[in-house]
């Protein structure tokens, strides 16, 4: 990527309808990509005739990247809804190197017939083509899918529009575990609790979220399934049980438990059973997160004098640390990449996000604070989702793994925290 | 032996802070007053000084008023504040926790939970381990003193539970505590 001034876009792109869930998350673009892709979305053939358009949201997806920049296509008439009526001389002319055109017709079955083709002004040749039919209900689900086509087409890597996040909402004294679309829209509570609740971990399938209850008087560990609404105990021994972490194969969780003494790490199968420590240290050891290939794990321990980040080998019990700079390096997350993980460090009285590469052990800053915590990368490994304050609140904040993209996801009078990332949608 | 070396190392580390007041307002705030403690000198680490009242009280299931809840008595006093990034029970709560572990020596039907926290810089999780670990000190504290493990449940709330709201020092210092609760409160 050139090295371009950072642009500066104080913009509220998304502003969603009042009926919304309340808690609403609205994203704001805080900073700008160095370098983006012109791509014009031409509004579809027919697309007025329903409420809720499909061409607004995938702009709004694709511009919030940070990756790609919007140019108008007003003006350009007739106005292409299929692949033979762009003159792409047009949008040439406006600096556009890519051009998404399509069409909205109903079928008799009630449904809607969504098409769309994404071109390349430059080279002149159709990079993909797709139809859906879908019904109304489903027109935003479209627009993110249409999204994450044309994203993996320009970029290489997969879109994450589909996926969705969750997070804890505190209104008042009462907790609340959500889950939103990526971009913040159809919040549902999963969960609602007068004690706090913490620490939501996503299964690899993106069916079931692990986290973290004081309800009890204490920190239990449940299991939520998402699909029937039904809550498992995942781990209530005595002391605490906290910071679960989901194994690559989704049957194991590694495991904060103080049962033996001290904060130590165990892995449980999914349902409860076969809990077995990891390792015997005298430290606090807890925050795990999983390597991809399920092999090692990341961990936060003191067992230097001050909170490092490790990784284990699982097999073999090999234990090397990874951070080094600073006295205060704590909640890494391996990067579903695999090339390396994310964490925060303090330095001075500020908590920043920071990446560091496995291989060269370079670490780069993200944020700059002053409280920046609880960082959840996208499974595309482009995004870092993280918990930050802005008014004496929390909100929700992105940073590109680059540093460059900087977004602000605030819900109105809500302290929001503890986001996670979910899996990509198969 | 594990036990009571782990215990003669924790009289050492008590020992050596000792030689160490404590200097935070807020913390001073907090020190139990009742007659029969040290109170709030600074320092002092007469661990035997506070039987007399407590004794008699704990035996005396007739009497009307109860130990745990008597304001008059040390039993009523739950709470040990800790230094920043410190885990060692501090000389001045001492006290408190030989009352609490003489009462559950005396009482060994009585369960209680210690309730770790921490201050609201940093981690969640990590936190939460910082607050266990406070917990734990005071376990082992009456370990020392000789209850049992079956008595005692540590757990931790790290940082989710202030009991002052405040973003200062003085908040800070009042959240790094344990805080001793009887089965059934």
């Amino acid at each position: 990527m050139p090295r371009l001034l950072r642009l500066l876009i104080p913009l509220v792109l998304l502003a969603f309808a009042p009926l919304a869930a309340r808690a609403q998350l609205t994203i704001e673009i805080v900073g700008g990509a160095g370098s983006t892709v012109p791509i014009s979305i031409v509004g579809f053939e027919n697309e007025s005739n329903w409420p809720l358009g499909i061409t607004g949201i995938v702009g709004a997806d694709l511009s919030r990247s940070g990756l790609f920049r919007l140019i108008d296509p007003s003006g350009i008439v007739p106005r292409p809804a299929r692949a033979e009526e762009v003159r792409l001389g047009d949008f040439r002319a406006r600096g556009a190197d890519a051009v998404v055109v399509g069409s909205m017709t109903s079928l008799a079955d009630g449904r809607v017939d969504v098409r769309f083709v994404l071109m390349d002004a430059v080279k002149q040749v159709q990079l993909a083509g797709m139809s859906y039919a879908v019904t109304p209900q489903q027109f935003r689900a479209t627009a993110h899918k249409i999204a994450d086509v044309i994203y993996e087409k320009l970029t290489g890597d997969p879109g994450v529009f589909s996926t969705r996040i969750a997070y804890i909402a505190k209104q008042g004294s009462r907790y609340q575990l959500h889950v939103a679309d990526a971009d913040g829209v159809n919040a549902q509570t999963i969960v609602t609790s007068n004690e706090p609740l913490l620490s939501p971990a996503w299964s690899p399938e993106g069916t079931r979220i692990a986290y973290v209850s004081l309800e009890n008087r204490k920190p239990v560990i449940y299991i939520q399934s998402l699909g029937t609404g039904q809550r498992q105990v995942l781990a209530n021994f005595k002391g605490s049980n906290s910071a679960p972490a989901w194994a690559p194969d989704g049957r194991r969780l590694a495991v904060t438990l103080t049962k033996d003494g001290g904060s130590q790490l165990f892995l449980i199968n999914a349902d409860g059973s076969g809990v077995q420590r990891l390792m015997s240290s005298p430290s606090i050891d807890t925050e795990a997160s999983f390597a991809r290939d399920g092999q090692s794990l990341l961990f936060t321990s003191d067992r230097g004098g001050t909170p490092q980040i490790y990784r284990l080998t699982i097999a073999t019990g090999a234990v090397e640390r990874l951070t080094f700079d600073g006295s205060y390096n704590v909640s890494p997350r391996a990067s579903p990449d695999g090339k390396g993980f994310v964490f925060v460090r303090r330095d001075g009285a500020r908590f920043q996000l920071a990446i560091q590469d496995f291989a060269t052990r370079q670490v780069q800053m993200l944020t700059t604070g002053p409280l920046d915590e609880s960082p959840s990368m996208s499974p595309n490994a482009r995004m870092v989702l993280y918990a930050a304050e802005q008014g004496g609140r929390g909100i929700l904040a992105a940073v590109s793994s680059d540093g460059r993209v900087k977004q602000r996801l605030v819900a109105p009078a809500t302290d929001v925290r503890e986001p996670a990332w979910g899996p990509l949608q198969h | 032996m594990r036990k009571w070396i782990s215990g003669a190392f924790l009289i050492a580390l008590l020992a050596g802070c000792s030689s160490n007041p404590q200097q935070t307002a807020p913390v001073e705030e907090r020190i139990p007053s009742t007659s029969t403690t040290p109170g709030g000198n600074a320092g002092a680490t007469t661990g035997g000084t506070t039987a007399p009242g407590v004794g008699g009280t704990t035996t005396g299931s007739t009497g009307s008023a109860n130990p745990l809840r008597d304001p008059n008595n040390i039993l009523s006093k739950r709470s040990v504040l800790f230094e920043y990034d410190s885990f060692t029970v501090p000389d001045q709560y001492r006290g408190i926790v030989e009352a609490h572990a003489r009462y559950l020596q005396g009482s060994r039907n009585t369960r209680i939970t210690i309730q770790g926290n921490a201050d609201e810089r940093g981690s969640r999780e990590y936190n939460i381990a910082l607050g266990q670990k406070r917990a734990d000190a005071v376990r082992q504290l009456m370990r020392v003193l000789g209850v049992g493990d079956a008595q005692i449940e540590t757990v931790s709330f790290g940082k989710e539970k202030p009991r002052n709201p405040g973003h200062d020092e003085a908040a800070w210092a009042e959240n790094r505590r344990a805080d001793i609760v009887y089965s059934g409160e």
